[in-house]
């Protein structure tokens, strides 16, 4: 079924998709300015990761692709639920505060 | 057939994904962000792997993205970002020439290598098993393999879900911002009215 695959449809095309999708969402970090909307576009480079990951899982026939996915799944998890409690108390102390209004953290 | 799958998801998470970062209206990007992780979902099946395809649409597209609109509601951050303000001077020609630099590396790797993408070893952990069903394997390996790691993000979402409290709660000291005040701030008001 795997080789039936590969003959069909060469499995770098999704490599190229991930590329695509890293690109787009490193690039929306790079430009928005909107704390939501980098949190958003970090999901986004974390869902490339993902794809290619499963993609080299089929590739080299190896379950331990996917097993990894787990684990950045549990990453992100956390990530967007610290990033949202930070957003939240920073956006009580000053609504539609901005990534470049809240650069007095850096100290 | 899963040429044509590939294809339609392709075009969905890459429209998804522009969506994302080109929307000015937060709540747009997020119901993008869901239409690029559905299309991921598929494409996961499209790869055989079931499991992770029904755990993106409930991890991803039915808990992350929710707890990020309840957020966008429950704050109101529907101000639309201000694109045409350049704060570091040149940042977003920097930025779009990174893009280009990142993406073009990237395919001329995959692209031109893609003969000898993969060298390692094949089924170093565990070879997929096709008579075997993609849960039974997932979980053989996530409990033997892989235990430490699965008992490590144990901990992890537990700091993680201790932070969001800590960071999240009203300190009592601290004096809440009482409601009409905040609207009428720096013509705040009409830009929500707009949005």
């Amino acid at each position: 079924m795997i080789v039936a695959a590969t003959q069909t449809l060469p499995l770098y095309w999704y490599l190229v998709l991930s590329a695509v999708l890293f690109t787009v969402g490193a690039v929306g970090v790079l430009l928005r300015r909107n704390p939501l909307v980098m949190l958003m576009c970090v999901e986004l480079m974390l869902n490339a990761v993902n794809l290619s990951f499963v993609t080299f899982g089929r590739m080299l026939n190896d379950i331990g692709g996917q097993v990894i996915v787990f684990f950045v799944l549990v990453v992100a998890a956390s990530e967007v639920v610290v990033g949202l409690a930070i957003i939240v108390a920073v956006s009580r102390r000053r609504p539609n505060a901005n990534a470049d209004d809240i650069s007095a953290l850096r100290g | 057939m899963e040429t044509a799958i590939f294809l339609v998801c392709a075009a969905i998470v890459l429209t998804g994904a522009f969506g994302v970062v080109g929307s000015k209206n937060p709540v747009h990007s997020a119901l993008s962000l869901v239409a690029t992780l559905f299309g991921i979902a598929v494409l996961f099946l499209n790869l055989n792997a079931q499991l992770l395809a029904v755990v993106q649409v409930i991890v991803y597209t039915g808990a992350i993205v929710v707890l990020i609109l309840f957020v966008l509601m429950l704050l109101g951050v529907d101000e639309e970002d201000d694109l045409a303000i350049d704060p570091i001077v040149g940042q977003r020609v920097l930025a779009l020439l990174a893009g280009a630099a990142l993406l073009g590396s990237l395919l001329v790797i995959i692209i031109g290598q893609r003969a000898t993408l993969v060298t390692g070893q094949r089924s170093a952990t565990a070879a997929i098993d096709e008579h075997l069903s993609n849960i039974a394997q997932l979980g053989r390996q996530i409990f033997t393999t892989w235990i430490f790691a699965f008992e490590i993000t144990a901990g992890l979402l537990t700091v993680a879900v201790i932070g969001a409290v800590v960071l999240a709660r009203r300190p009592s000291s601290y004096e809440p911002m009482p409601e009409p005040e905040s609207f009428d701030d720096d013509g705040y008001t009409s830009e929500a009215v707009d949005a």
